[in-house]
């Protein structure tokens, strides 16, 4: 479904991504790792196609066709979907309101719109902020549910989960991975998920593991093992690793 | 004593005042407009814009309507028992409805207040007896036709103890020619009443709009008012104020400025915390466009005990043109006061947009979820119907940025 070839991107006059290769198929969950400031982020960012995240080089293919040169509402429209890591607040603009307008957009009529709502409410337990300002005042967990919550509403193909598991208590954390689960358990999808401490992989069912350090995939493999390798030494043994393998 | 007399007295401060210049907005030269009754008649052929400004001729969801096109009184009806809506002209027949003739407002607060005294000619007056719950508005459309003139409506609302009133009031303009519109307002509300006052300006881009409005709110009052200018105008110069005057009573003024064109602004808000335990607000979120220039003033006056007021005046520039300034002023006179202030002013943020259009909206969908987020004030204390009209006025707004 998704295939990045040597990509380079750039943000903010820096080469970020420096040459990744990476392919994720239908029905995959590939496991992104990594330390802070290793690149995840621009990554997702630069295959939605944000345009502070600038393809210096090489190509992103989706579904057999090359996107690299699309902007992000062509992508967004094509089937690709990025739920951030820090969703801005946004004063005035009810939860509720705004995910109607995402299921309008996708052409629902009103009441199948309210159906698709309320399931996902459900499901993330979100209906006692729906009448809130979106991200105004949320926990740490309520901000993660609701921005999954839109991501999913907009039905994308291709999910990009950008730590979807940072500063979530256990609870959050289960229903989380039951949200992502069944979503990814519905025909044609594929995801692409940011973890950075790992915890997440016990909710999901993760096809492959990438780790990346300064801009590259380095180790690519087992998602069991190359978790718990990591939430044991860290990504210090990932740095060694490579070093011994240079 | 009669109008006659209460006049005589009122004469010489307001012919005094006629050099003085407000303390704030453009100062205009009133040589330059005329006094009189105006040529206009009626309101025909001004459905669809008075309809614009909250104003339904076929009184729909109405308890009673008040239309004055220049300065001459046209239609006046009340359809409940306990509510009167009349011409000014006519109230003052009777001499009790003396005790409200300029009496809030006083005749030299500026030159325009003594110009409106001078030329007066008509209004609304509008009264509700003790102990009476009106729950559907009153409307009052005022509505400027002829050009060069001042409109100069003296208005007077009186809502008895315990009673409860609604009034939306649109005020328009059908001609791009100059006008100037000086609406003088008096509302009194008596102990636990509650009276909630809608306005919706929709001017031309050659109007002067300089409206004097004061609020005397008795104990246990409420006094709730909501303002919204949706339309480009010369110039707009107003202070809207509450005299909390009764223990625990509140106010929440809350206004909402669309600054378009060339439009000079300077709309504020007074409140005054007179008596122990009042409390109140003002809030004000102002947009400016194209090369319009705003102050959003807010004063909050705290001069009993136990006295708690907030403001909050937000701005959103959407040209790079356009100019907002905020002056929130906050003064305490006794120690056991509570007065806080907020003020903020920016441009869309682009991790905003960004967001949304990630969400899968287009920048200009993107923008007007922006703005229609900041124009969410709570439309505290209005009937389901008047809240879900001024909603859908908000909403047209943001969608046609």
């Amino acid at each position: 479904m998704l295939y990045l070839k040597s990509l380079v991107v750039e943000l903010g006059g820096k080469t970020v991504i420096k040459g990744v290769d990476l392919q994720v198929n239908r029905g995959e969950l590939a496991l992104l790792m990594g330390p802070n400031g290793s690149g995840k982020s621009t990554l997702l960012h630069a295959i939605v196609g944000d345009k502070r995240c600038r393809v210096v080089s090489g190509s992103i293919f989706f579904e057999e066709r090359e996107i690299t040169g699309l902007t992000m509402e062509e992508r967004v429209r094509l089937g690709l979907g990025l739920g951030f890591q820090f969703p801005p607040r946004l004063k005035g603009v009810r939860l509720r309101s705004l995910a109607l307008r995402i299921l309008e957009k996708r052409g629902l009529p009103v009441d199948e719109a309210e159906k698709v709502l309320e399931d996902y409410s459900r499901l993330l337990r979100m209906e006692s902020l729906l009448d809130k300002d979106f991200n105004v005042g949320f926990s740490g967990g309520e901000a993660k549910r609701a921005e999954l919550m839109l991501t999913l509403i907009q039905n994308p193909r291709l999910l990009l989960l950008d730590e979807p598991d940072s500063g979530v208590d256990v609870e959050n954390l289960a229903l989380i991975g039951s949200a992502i689960s069944r979503y990814l358990s519905l025909n044609g999808k594929a995801a692409i998920l940011i973890t950075h401490t790992g915890y997440i992989a016990k909710h999901v069912k993760a096809s492959e593991a990438h780790v990346l350090l300064d801009g590259r995939i380095v180790c690519s493999g087992d998602p069991g093992e190359m978790v718990s390798n990591i939430m044991e030494h860290g990504f210090e043994a990932c740095v060694d690793c490579r070093r011994a393998r240079r | 004593m009669n109008l006659e007399e209460a006049r005589r007295i009122l004469k010489p401060k307001a012919e005094d005042a006629l050099t003085k210049p407000a303390p704030h907005g453009l100062d205009l030269d009133l040589s330059v407009f005329k006094l009189g009754t105006g040529f206009a008649i009626g309101v025909e052929g001004s459905e669809r814009l008075l309809e614009s400004v909250g104003i339904d001729l076929r009184e729909r969801n109405r308890s009673g309507s008040y239309y004055q096109v220049d300065n001459r009184a046209v239609y006046a009806s009340a359809r409940r028992s306990g509510l009167t809506v009349k011409p000014l002209s006519e109230a003052l027949k009777e001499s009790e409805n003396l005790n409200y003739y300029w009496k809030a407002v006083s005749v030299n607060t500026d030159k325009y207040t003594a110009a409106a005294f001078l030329g007066e000619k008509e209004g609304y007056f509008i009264k509700v007896e003790d102990g009476v719950n009106i729950e559907t508005p009153v409307q009052a459309c005022l509505l400027l036709k002829t050009p060069g003139l001042i409109q100069a409506p003296h208005n007077i609302v009186v809502v008895g103890e315990n009673s409860k009133l609604h009034v939306i009031t649109g005020c328009t303009a059908m001609r791009e020619e100059a006008g100037l519109h000086i609406g003088i307002s008096e509302f009194y509300l008596k102990k636990g009443s509650t009276l909630t006052f809608t306005m919706i300006h929709s001017w031309g881009k050659a109007i002067h709009v300089r409206p004097r409005t004061v609020a005397h709110v008795e104990e246990g009052g409420v006094f709730i008012s909501h303002y919204i200018n949706t339309s480009p105008v010369a110039s707009l110069q107003t202070q809207p104020a509450a005299r909390l005057n009764g223990n625990r009573s509140r106010a929440h003024l809350s206004s909402i400025i669309i600054s378009r064109g060339t439009s000079q602004i300077d709309v504020g808000g007074t409140l005054e915390l007179g008596a122990p335990a009042c409390s109140g607000e003002i809030l004000s979120r102002t947009i400016g466009f194209d090369k319009s220039v705003t102050v959003a003033r807010a004063r909050v006056a705290g001069k009993a005990p136990s006295v708690k007021g907030h403001v909050e005046c937000r701005g959103l520039l959407l040209s790079n043109e356009s100019r907002i300034d905020t002056v929130p002023e906050l003064e305490a006179r006794v120690q056991d006061v509570q007065l806080t202030h907020e003020a903020a002013i920016g441009r869309i943020a682009e991790e905003e947009l960004l967001y949304l259009m990630a969400r899968g909206f287009t920048e200009e969908e993107a923008r007007s979820i922006i703005v229609r987020g900041f124009l969410s004030v709570e439309l505290t204390g209005l009937p389901e119907n008047l809240a879900k009209y001024l909603e859908s006025i908000l909403d047209n707004i943001a969608a046609s940025l």
